[in-house]
Protein backbone atom coordinates (compact mmCIF):
# COMPACT_ATOMS: atom_id res chain seq x y z
CA UNK A 1 0.00 0.00 0.00
CA UNK A 2 1.44 3.38 -0.92
CA UNK A 3 1.37 6.09 1.65
CA UNK A 4 2.55 9.62 1.38
CA UNK A 5 4.58 9.34 4.48
CA UNK A 6 7.88 7.80 3.72
CA UNK A 7 7.75 4.49 5.44
CA UNK A 8 11.02 2.85 6.11
CA UNK A 9 11.10 -0.72 7.14
CA UNK A 10 12.00 -0.12 10.74
CA UNK A 11 13.85 -3.13 11.99
CA UNK A 12 15.38 -1.91 15.18
CA UNK A 13 16.98 -4.61 17.17
CA UNK A 14 14.88 -4.95 20.25
CA UNK A 15 17.38 -5.32 23.01
CA UNK A 16 15.01 -4.28 25.76
CA UNK A 17 14.22 -7.01 28.24
CA UNK A 18 10.83 -8.67 27.81
CA UNK A 19 9.75 -7.20 31.12
CA UNK A 20 12.03 -4.25 31.62
CA UNK A 21 11.44 -1.66 34.28
CA UNK A 22 9.70 0.64 31.83
CA UNK A 23 7.42 -2.14 30.64
CA UNK A 24 6.57 -3.23 34.15
CA UNK A 25 5.55 0.32 34.82
CA UNK A 26 3.16 0.14 31.84
CA UNK A 27 1.30 -2.65 33.60
CA UNK A 28 1.58 -1.52 37.21
CA UNK A 29 0.95 2.20 36.82
CA UNK A 30 -2.75 1.89 35.97
CA UNK A 31 -3.27 -0.44 38.94
CA UNK A 32 -3.04 2.29 41.55
CA UNK A 33 -1.21 5.49 40.64
CA UNK A 34 -3.00 6.03 37.36
CA UNK A 35 -6.06 3.87 37.84
CA UNK A 36 -8.64 4.39 35.09
CA UNK A 37 -11.56 4.38 37.50
CA UNK A 38 -10.32 5.95 40.72
CA UNK A 39 -7.89 8.50 39.26
CA UNK A 40 -9.00 9.11 35.69
CA UNK A 41 -12.65 8.48 36.62
CA UNK A 42 -13.40 6.66 33.38
CA UNK A 43 -15.68 3.68 32.84
CA UNK A 44 -17.86 4.61 35.80
CA UNK A 45 -21.10 3.64 34.04
CA UNK A 46 -20.37 -0.06 33.84
CA UNK A 47 -18.59 0.00 37.22
CA UNK A 48 -21.89 1.02 38.77
CA UNK A 49 -24.16 -1.14 36.71
CA UNK A 50 -22.72 -4.64 36.60
CA UNK A 51 -21.22 -4.84 40.06
CA UNK A 52 -24.17 -6.23 42.04
CA UNK A 53 -22.68 -9.72 41.89
CA UNK A 54 -19.21 -11.17 41.50
CA UNK A 55 -19.87 -13.58 38.66
CA UNK A 56 -21.18 -11.18 36.02
CA UNK A 57 -18.56 -8.69 37.13
CA UNK A 58 -15.83 -11.23 36.49
CA UNK A 59 -17.20 -11.94 33.01
CA UNK A 60 -17.39 -8.20 32.37
CA UNK A 61 -13.80 -7.74 33.57
CA UNK A 62 -12.54 -10.54 31.33
CA UNK A 63 -14.45 -9.09 28.36
CA UNK A 64 -12.95 -5.66 28.94
CA UNK A 65 -9.44 -7.12 29.27
CA UNK A 66 -9.92 -8.97 25.98
CA UNK A 67 -11.32 -5.94 24.16
CA UNK A 68 -8.69 -3.48 25.39
CA UNK A 69 -5.73 -5.77 24.77
CA UNK A 70 -6.90 -6.85 21.32
CA UNK A 71 -7.88 -3.37 20.18
CA UNK A 72 -4.62 -1.93 21.47
CA UNK A 73 -2.74 -4.63 19.55
CA UNK A 74 -4.72 -4.11 16.34
CA UNK A 75 -4.45 -0.35 16.37
CA UNK A 76 -0.77 -0.51 17.25
CA UNK A 77 -0.09 -2.87 14.35
CA UNK A 78 -1.95 -0.55 12.00
CA UNK A 79 -0.67 2.68 13.54
CA UNK A 80 1.44 3.69 10.55
CA UNK A 81 -1.30 2.82 8.09
CA UNK A 82 -4.29 4.46 9.76
CA UNK A 83 -5.12 7.79 8.08
CA UNK A 84 -4.99 10.50 10.74
CA UNK A 85 -8.21 12.12 9.62
CA UNK A 86 -10.38 9.06 10.12
CA UNK A 87 -8.52 7.47 13.01
CA UNK A 88 -11.34 7.78 15.53
CA UNK A 89 -13.74 5.98 13.21
CA UNK A 90 -11.17 3.29 12.54
CA UNK A 91 -10.68 2.82 16.28
CA UNK A 92 -14.42 2.67 16.82
CA UNK A 93 -14.84 0.10 14.06
CA UNK A 94 -12.15 -2.13 15.56
CA UNK A 95 -13.53 -1.82 19.09
CA UNK A 96 -17.10 -2.38 17.95
CA UNK A 97 -16.08 -5.51 16.06
CA UNK A 98 -14.28 -6.94 19.08
CA UNK A 99 -17.21 -6.16 21.36
CA UNK A 100 -19.63 -7.82 18.96
CA UNK A 101 -17.39 -10.87 18.90
CA UNK A 102 -17.44 -11.06 22.70
CA UNK A 103 -21.21 -10.69 22.66
CA UNK A 104 -21.66 -13.47 20.09
CA UNK A 105 -19.38 -15.84 21.98
CA UNK A 106 -21.21 -15.16 25.25
CA UNK A 107 -24.54 -15.75 23.52
CA UNK A 108 -23.35 -19.12 22.27
CA UNK A 109 -21.52 -20.43 25.32
CA UNK A 110 -22.90 -18.56 28.32
CA UNK A 111 -26.46 -17.66 27.46
CA UNK A 112 -27.50 -16.86 31.03
CA UNK A 113 -24.56 -14.52 31.40
CA UNK A 114 -25.39 -12.98 28.04
CA UNK A 115 -28.89 -12.23 29.26
CA UNK A 116 -27.70 -10.83 32.54
CA UNK A 117 -25.03 -8.56 31.13
CA UNK A 118 -27.29 -7.61 28.20
CA UNK A 119 -26.51 -4.06 27.17
CA UNK A 120 -23.37 -3.69 29.24
CA UNK A 121 -21.19 -5.83 27.02
CA UNK A 122 -22.32 -3.69 24.09
CA UNK A 123 -21.51 -0.61 26.10
CA UNK A 124 -17.85 -1.60 26.34
CA UNK A 125 -17.68 0.26 23.02
CA UNK A 126 -18.40 3.49 24.81
CA UNK A 127 -16.14 2.67 27.74
CA UNK A 128 -13.79 5.64 27.68
CA UNK A 129 -10.91 3.51 28.90
CA UNK A 130 -10.80 1.62 25.60
CA UNK A 131 -10.78 4.63 23.30
CA UNK A 132 -8.56 6.48 25.72
CA UNK A 133 -5.82 3.87 25.57
CA UNK A 134 -6.05 3.67 21.80
CA UNK A 135 -5.69 7.43 21.36
CA UNK A 136 -3.15 7.96 24.09
CA UNK A 137 -0.96 4.93 23.66
CA UNK A 138 -1.56 2.40 20.90
CA UNK A 139 -1.42 4.98 18.08
CA UNK A 140 2.15 5.90 18.98
CA UNK A 141 3.70 2.75 20.39
CA UNK A 142 4.84 -0.68 19.34
CA UNK A 143 2.48 -3.71 19.56
CA UNK A 144 4.08 -5.43 22.53
CA UNK A 145 4.15 -2.27 24.62
CA UNK A 146 0.57 -1.55 23.62
CA UNK A 147 -0.52 -4.99 24.78
CA UNK A 148 1.12 -4.41 28.15
CA UNK A 149 -0.40 -0.96 28.44
CA UNK A 150 -3.86 -2.24 27.57
CA UNK A 151 -3.52 -5.15 29.96
CA UNK A 152 -2.46 -2.81 32.75
CA UNK A 153 -5.37 -0.45 32.24
CA UNK A 154 -7.86 -3.30 31.95
CA UNK A 155 -6.46 -4.87 35.10
CA UNK A 156 -6.75 -1.53 36.90
CA UNK A 157 -10.39 -1.40 35.82
CA UNK A 158 -11.00 -5.05 36.72
CA UNK A 159 -9.69 -5.06 40.26
CA UNK A 160 -11.72 -2.00 41.10
CA UNK A 161 -15.00 -3.37 39.77
CA UNK A 162 -14.32 -6.75 41.38
CA UNK A 163 -13.68 -5.07 44.72
CA UNK A 164 -16.87 -3.06 44.42
CA UNK A 165 -18.75 -6.21 43.44
CA UNK A 166 -17.27 -8.13 46.37
CA UNK A 167 -18.64 -5.70 48.92
CA UNK A 168 -21.91 -5.17 47.11
CA UNK A 169 -22.64 -8.87 46.84
CA UNK A 170 -21.48 -9.54 50.39
CA UNK A 171 -23.49 -6.79 52.02
CA UNK A 172 -26.36 -6.68 49.54
CA UNK A 173 -27.04 -10.37 49.00
CA UNK A 174 -24.97 -11.94 51.77
CA UNK A 175 -23.02 -14.10 49.36
CA UNK A 176 -19.80 -14.30 47.36
CA UNK A 177 -19.96 -15.80 43.86
CA UNK A 178 -23.44 -16.99 44.79
CA UNK A 179 -22.18 -18.84 47.88
CA UNK A 180 -24.34 -17.77 50.84
CA UNK A 181 -21.58 -16.63 53.19
CA UNK A 182 -23.94 -14.90 55.60
CA UNK A 183 -25.95 -18.09 56.09
CA UNK A 184 -22.83 -20.06 56.94
CA UNK A 185 -21.64 -17.43 59.38
CA UNK A 186 -25.05 -17.27 61.02
CA UNK A 187 -25.05 -21.04 61.21
CA UNK A 188 -21.70 -21.05 63.01
CA UNK A 189 -22.82 -18.76 65.78
CA UNK A 190 -26.24 -20.25 66.35
CA UNK A 191 -29.69 -18.94 65.60
CA UNK A 192 -29.54 -15.77 67.66
CA UNK A 193 -26.73 -14.47 65.51
CA UNK A 194 -28.29 -13.09 62.38
CA UNK A 195 -26.55 -11.09 59.67
CA UNK A 196 -28.93 -8.84 57.78
CA UNK A 197 -28.39 -7.83 54.15
CA UNK A 198 -28.64 -4.24 53.04
CA UNK A 199 -30.91 -3.54 50.08
CA UNK A 200 -29.11 -0.28 49.41
CA UNK A 201 -26.06 -2.21 48.26
CA UNK A 202 -28.01 -3.91 45.49
CA UNK A 203 -29.10 -0.60 44.00
CA UNK A 204 -26.62 1.60 42.07
CA UNK A 205 -26.43 3.87 45.10
CA UNK A 206 -24.44 1.16 46.86
CA UNK A 207 -21.87 1.19 44.07
CA UNK A 208 -21.51 4.96 44.37
CA UNK A 209 -20.88 4.70 48.08
CA UNK A 210 -18.33 1.89 47.82
CA UNK A 211 -16.57 3.50 44.89
CA UNK A 212 -16.45 6.79 46.77
CA UNK A 213 -14.97 5.07 49.81
CA UNK A 214 -12.40 3.30 47.64
CA UNK A 215 -11.33 6.56 46.03
CA UNK A 216 -11.19 8.21 49.44
CA UNK A 217 -8.98 5.49 50.93
CA UNK A 218 -6.75 5.44 47.89
CA UNK A 219 -6.27 9.19 47.72
CA UNK A 220 -5.62 9.57 51.41
CA UNK A 221 -2.85 7.00 51.03
CA UNK A 222 -1.28 8.27 47.81
CA UNK A 223 -1.89 11.93 48.57
CA UNK A 224 -3.26 12.44 45.07
CA UNK A 225 -5.04 15.77 44.61
CA UNK A 226 -6.95 16.81 41.54
CA UNK A 227 -5.81 20.07 40.01
CA UNK B 1 0.38 12.51 8.50
CA UNK B 2 -1.75 13.79 5.69
CA UNK B 3 -2.89 11.12 3.29
CA UNK B 4 -4.70 11.47 0.00
CA UNK B 5 -8.44 10.97 -0.15
CA UNK B 6 -7.94 7.93 -2.34
CA UNK B 7 -5.82 6.32 0.35
CA UNK B 8 -8.35 7.09 3.06
CA UNK B 9 -11.20 5.65 1.02
CA UNK B 10 -9.25 2.53 0.07
CA UNK B 11 -8.22 2.03 3.69
CA UNK B 12 -11.79 2.41 4.89
CA UNK B 13 -13.13 -0.01 2.31
CA UNK B 14 -10.54 -2.66 3.12
CA UNK B 15 -11.14 -2.24 6.85
CA UNK B 16 -14.89 -2.52 6.40
CA UNK B 17 -14.62 -5.65 4.28
CA UNK B 18 -12.18 -7.35 6.65
CA UNK B 19 -14.21 -6.56 9.77
CA UNK B 20 -17.45 -7.44 8.00
CA UNK B 21 -16.13 -10.83 6.94
CA UNK B 22 -14.83 -11.49 10.43
CA UNK B 23 -18.18 -10.70 12.01
CA UNK B 24 -20.36 -12.56 9.53
CA UNK B 25 -17.99 -15.52 9.68
CA UNK B 26 -18.21 -15.71 13.46
CA UNK B 27 -21.94 -15.30 13.36
CA UNK B 28 -22.29 -18.18 10.89
CA UNK B 29 -20.06 -20.47 12.91
CA UNK B 30 -21.75 -19.72 16.23
CA UNK B 31 -25.35 -19.66 14.98
CA UNK B 32 -26.20 -23.35 15.58
CA UNK B 33 -24.73 -23.19 19.09
CA UNK B 34 -26.61 -19.98 19.84
CA UNK B 35 -29.82 -21.51 18.58
CA UNK B 36 -29.44 -24.44 20.93
CA UNK B 37 -28.72 -22.10 23.81
CA UNK B 38 -31.84 -20.09 22.98
CA UNK B 39 -34.03 -23.20 22.78
CA UNK B 40 -32.72 -24.39 26.10
CA UNK B 41 -33.43 -20.98 27.55
CA UNK B 42 -37.02 -21.08 26.29
CA UNK B 43 -37.51 -24.50 27.85
CA UNK B 44 -36.12 -23.18 31.10
CA UNK B 45 -38.55 -20.29 30.97
CA UNK B 46 -41.50 -22.61 30.35
CA UNK B 47 -40.42 -24.84 33.21
CA UNK B 48 -39.72 -21.76 35.29
CA UNK B 49 -43.42 -20.99 35.35
CA UNK B 50 -44.19 -24.30 37.06
CA UNK B 51 -41.04 -25.25 38.92
CA UNK B 52 -39.11 -23.48 41.67
CA UNK B 53 -36.15 -21.54 40.28
CA UNK B 54 -33.59 -23.30 42.46
CA UNK B 55 -34.57 -26.62 40.96
CA UNK B 56 -33.99 -25.38 37.42
CA UNK B 57 -30.72 -23.72 38.39
CA UNK B 58 -29.46 -27.08 39.61
CA UNK B 59 -30.33 -28.91 36.40
CA UNK B 60 -27.72 -29.50 33.74
CA UNK B 61 -28.71 -28.71 30.12
CA UNK B 62 -29.31 -32.39 29.31
CA UNK B 63 -31.46 -32.78 32.39
CA UNK B 64 -33.56 -29.80 31.38
CA UNK B 65 -34.09 -31.32 27.95
CA UNK B 66 -34.95 -34.69 29.44
CA UNK B 67 -37.31 -33.26 32.03
CA UNK B 68 -38.97 -31.11 29.40
CA UNK B 69 -39.44 -34.06 27.07
CA UNK B 70 -40.95 -36.20 29.84
CA UNK B 71 -43.22 -33.73 31.59
CA UNK B 72 -44.30 -31.19 28.99
CA UNK B 73 -46.67 -31.92 26.18
CA UNK B 74 -47.90 -29.21 23.89
CA UNK B 75 -50.62 -28.24 21.50
CA UNK B 76 -51.44 -25.27 19.30
CA UNK B 77 -54.81 -23.56 19.30
CA UNK B 78 -56.44 -20.70 17.42
CA UNK B 79 -58.49 -17.85 18.83
CA UNK B 80 -61.60 -20.07 18.94
CA UNK B 81 -59.78 -22.54 21.11
CA UNK B 82 -59.70 -25.19 18.41
CA UNK B 83 -56.57 -27.26 18.10
CA UNK B 84 -54.58 -26.56 14.99
CA UNK B 85 -52.36 -29.19 13.49
CA UNK B 86 -51.61 -27.72 10.10
CA UNK B 87 -51.25 -24.28 8.64
CA UNK B 88 -50.55 -23.54 4.99
CA UNK B 89 -49.84 -27.23 4.46
CA UNK B 90 -47.11 -27.29 7.07
CA UNK B 91 -47.34 -29.14 10.34
CA UNK B 92 -47.34 -26.87 13.35
CA UNK B 93 -45.99 -27.68 16.77
CA UNK B 94 -45.98 -25.44 19.81
CA UNK B 95 -42.18 -25.32 19.85
CA UNK B 96 -41.97 -24.00 16.30
CA UNK B 97 -44.64 -21.31 16.63
CA UNK B 98 -42.91 -17.94 16.82
CA UNK B 99 -45.11 -15.95 19.17
CA UNK B 100 -43.31 -12.74 18.21
CA UNK B 101 -44.05 -13.22 14.50
CA UNK B 102 -47.65 -14.14 15.24
CA UNK B 103 -47.97 -10.98 17.28
CA UNK B 104 -47.79 -8.95 14.06
CA UNK B 105 -50.78 -10.80 12.59
CA UNK B 106 -54.43 -10.17 13.27
CA UNK B 107 -55.45 -12.02 16.48
CA UNK B 108 -58.00 -14.01 14.43
CA UNK B 109 -55.20 -15.51 12.35
CA UNK B 110 -52.66 -16.06 15.07
CA UNK B 111 -51.58 -19.41 16.42
CA UNK B 112 -51.39 -19.82 20.17
CA UNK B 113 -49.16 -22.51 21.60
CA UNK B 114 -50.09 -24.22 24.86
CA UNK B 115 -47.58 -26.13 26.95
CA UNK B 116 -49.13 -28.64 29.31
CA UNK B 117 -47.27 -29.66 32.44
CA UNK B 118 -48.00 -33.27 33.33
CA UNK B 119 -47.91 -35.27 36.50
CA UNK B 120 -45.03 -37.54 37.29
CA UNK B 121 -46.21 -40.53 35.25
CA UNK B 122 -45.54 -40.21 31.58
CA UNK B 123 -49.23 -40.34 30.67
CA UNK B 124 -50.25 -38.40 33.74
CA UNK B 125 -52.95 -35.79 33.98
CA UNK B 126 -52.25 -32.12 33.46
CA UNK B 127 -51.16 -30.11 36.47
CA UNK B 128 -50.81 -26.74 34.80
CA UNK B 129 -51.23 -25.03 31.45
CA UNK B 130 -48.35 -22.79 30.43
CA UNK B 131 -49.41 -20.02 28.05
CA UNK B 132 -46.92 -17.81 26.20
CA UNK B 133 -47.58 -14.07 26.33
CA UNK B 134 -46.01 -11.31 24.28
CA UNK B 135 -46.12 -7.53 24.15
CA UNK B 136 -44.26 -4.26 24.32
CA UNK B 137 -42.39 -2.82 27.25
CA UNK B 138 -40.94 0.65 27.36
CA UNK B 139 -38.06 0.23 24.90
CA UNK B 140 -38.54 -3.10 23.23
CA UNK B 141 -40.54 -6.32 23.22
CA UNK B 142 -41.29 -8.24 26.38
CA UNK B 143 -42.55 -11.80 26.59
CA UNK B 144 -43.11 -14.55 29.05
CA UNK B 145 -45.07 -17.59 30.16
CA UNK B 146 -48.05 -17.75 32.47
CA UNK B 147 -48.85 -21.07 34.11
CA UNK B 148 -52.49 -21.57 35.10
CA UNK B 149 -53.70 -24.31 37.37
CA UNK B 150 -56.28 -26.71 35.98
CA UNK B 151 -59.12 -24.53 37.26
CA UNK B 152 -57.90 -22.12 34.55
CA UNK B 153 -58.16 -19.33 37.06
CA UNK B 154 -55.32 -19.51 39.59
CA UNK B 155 -51.83 -18.54 38.49
CA UNK B 156 -49.30 -21.24 39.27
CA UNK B 157 -46.36 -19.09 38.28
CA UNK B 158 -45.00 -16.73 35.64
CA UNK B 159 -41.70 -16.03 33.93
CA UNK B 160 -40.96 -12.84 32.04
CA UNK B 161 -38.17 -11.86 29.70
CA UNK B 162 -37.33 -8.66 27.92
CA UNK B 163 -35.15 -7.44 25.09
CA UNK B 164 -34.16 -4.00 26.26
CA UNK B 165 -35.87 -2.76 29.41
CA UNK B 166 -33.86 -0.48 31.68
CA UNK B 167 -31.57 -2.51 33.94
CA UNK B 168 -32.51 -2.09 37.58
CA UNK B 169 -35.93 -0.68 36.69
CA UNK B 170 -38.08 -2.36 34.02
CA UNK B 171 -35.62 -5.22 33.68
CA UNK B 172 -36.67 -6.31 37.15
CA UNK B 173 -39.61 -8.15 35.58
CA UNK B 174 -37.15 -11.01 35.06
CA UNK B 175 -36.35 -11.29 38.75
CA UNK B 176 -37.79 -14.03 40.90
CA UNK B 177 -38.89 -11.50 43.49
CA UNK B 178 -41.25 -9.79 41.04
CA UNK B 179 -42.48 -12.97 39.39
CA UNK B 180 -43.35 -14.51 42.76
CA UNK B 181 -45.89 -11.75 43.29
CA UNK B 182 -48.15 -13.35 40.66
CA UNK B 183 -48.30 -16.69 42.40
CA UNK B 184 -51.82 -17.78 43.45
CA UNK B 185 -53.49 -14.66 42.08
CA UNK B 186 -56.63 -15.31 40.07
CA UNK B 187 -57.63 -13.98 36.67
CA UNK B 188 -61.44 -14.25 36.89
CA UNK B 189 -63.52 -12.13 39.25
CA UNK B 190 -66.54 -13.34 41.23
CA UNK B 191 -68.89 -12.69 38.29
CA UNK B 192 -66.80 -14.94 36.07
CA UNK B 193 -65.38 -12.09 34.02
CA UNK B 194 -61.79 -12.22 32.87
CA UNK B 195 -60.06 -9.37 34.67
CA UNK B 196 -56.45 -10.60 34.57
CA UNK B 197 -53.92 -9.50 37.19
CA UNK B 198 -52.78 -5.92 37.32
CA UNK B 199 -49.46 -4.62 38.45
CA UNK B 200 -50.09 -1.38 40.29
CA UNK B 201 -48.25 1.92 40.06
CA UNK B 202 -45.75 2.49 42.85
CA UNK B 203 -44.08 -0.06 45.02
CA UNK B 204 -44.15 -1.24 48.60
CA UNK B 205 -47.86 -1.77 49.19
CA UNK B 206 -49.39 -5.01 50.32
CA UNK B 207 -51.90 -6.49 47.88
CA UNK B 208 -52.04 -9.95 49.34
CA UNK B 209 -55.78 -9.58 50.00
CA UNK B 210 -56.62 -8.56 46.45
CA UNK B 211 -56.60 -11.54 44.07
CA UNK B 212 -56.21 -9.35 40.95
CA UNK B 213 -53.61 -6.81 42.00
CA UNK B 214 -49.90 -7.06 42.64
CA UNK B 215 -47.29 -4.62 43.87
CA UNK B 216 -45.73 -2.46 41.15
CA UNK B 217 -42.22 -1.60 40.07
CA UNK B 218 -40.96 1.72 41.29
CA UNK B 219 -39.53 3.67 38.37
CA UNK B 220 -40.86 1.29 35.76
CA UNK B 221 -44.52 2.20 35.39
CA UNK B 222 -44.49 1.91 31.60
CA UNK B 223 -42.91 -1.53 31.66
CA UNK B 224 -45.52 -2.51 34.26
CA UNK B 225 -48.29 -1.23 31.99
CA UNK B 226 -46.77 -3.27 29.17
CA UNK B 227 -46.85 -6.39 31.31
CA UNK B 228 -50.47 -5.72 32.30
CA UNK B 229 -51.53 -5.22 28.69
CA UNK B 230 -49.64 -8.28 27.57
CA UNK B 231 -51.33 -10.48 30.20
CA UNK B 232 -54.80 -9.11 29.58
CA UNK B 233 -54.47 -9.46 25.80
CA UNK B 234 -53.18 -12.97 25.77
CA UNK B 235 -55.46 -14.30 28.50
CA UNK B 236 -58.31 -12.98 26.36
CA UNK B 237 -56.98 -14.73 23.29
CA UNK B 238 -56.80 -17.99 25.20
CA UNK B 239 -60.23 -17.54 26.74
CA UNK B 240 -62.09 -19.89 24.39
CA UNK B 241 -59.49 -22.56 24.95
CA UNK B 242 -59.73 -22.07 28.70
CA UNK B 243 -63.54 -22.23 28.59
CA UNK B 244 -63.36 -25.52 26.73
CA UNK B 245 -60.92 -26.94 29.22
CA UNK B 246 -63.12 -25.82 32.10
CA UNK B 247 -66.21 -27.41 30.56
CA UNK B 248 -64.21 -30.57 30.05
CA UNK B 249 -63.06 -30.74 33.63
CA UNK B 250 -66.48 -29.93 35.09
CA UNK B 251 -67.97 -32.75 33.00
CA UNK B 252 -65.41 -35.11 34.44
CA UNK B 253 -66.34 -33.90 37.90
CA UNK B 254 -70.03 -34.57 37.26
CA UNK B 255 -69.35 -38.10 36.09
Amino acid sequence: MSTETAEKAIIVKDSEALLSKRRKKLVTDPLVDDNPITIQVLGICSALAVTTQMQPTLVMALSVIFVIVMSNLTISLLRNKIPGRVRIIVQLAVVATLVTLVNEVLKAFAYDMYKELSVFVGLIITNCIVMGRLEAFALGNKPYDSILDGFGSALGYSWIILTVAFFRELWGSGSIFGIPVFDYVSGLFGEDFNLATNGLMVSPVGAFIILGLLIWIQRSKTGYVEN
Amino acid sequence: MQQSNAYIITFSIILTVVLGLLLSGTSEVLKPIQKKAEELDTKKQILGAVLPAEKIAEMKPEEVNEFYAGRITSTVVNIKGEEVEEQDGAKVTAETVDVGKNYKKDPEERLFPVFIFLEEESEGAAIAYVLPVYGNGLWDKIWGFVALKTDMDTIEGVTFSHAGETPGLGARITTLDVQQRYKNKTIYNEDGELVSVYMQKGEGKDYSNDPHKIDGLSGATITGDGVNKMLKNYLNYYQSYMDKKKEGSSKVAMN
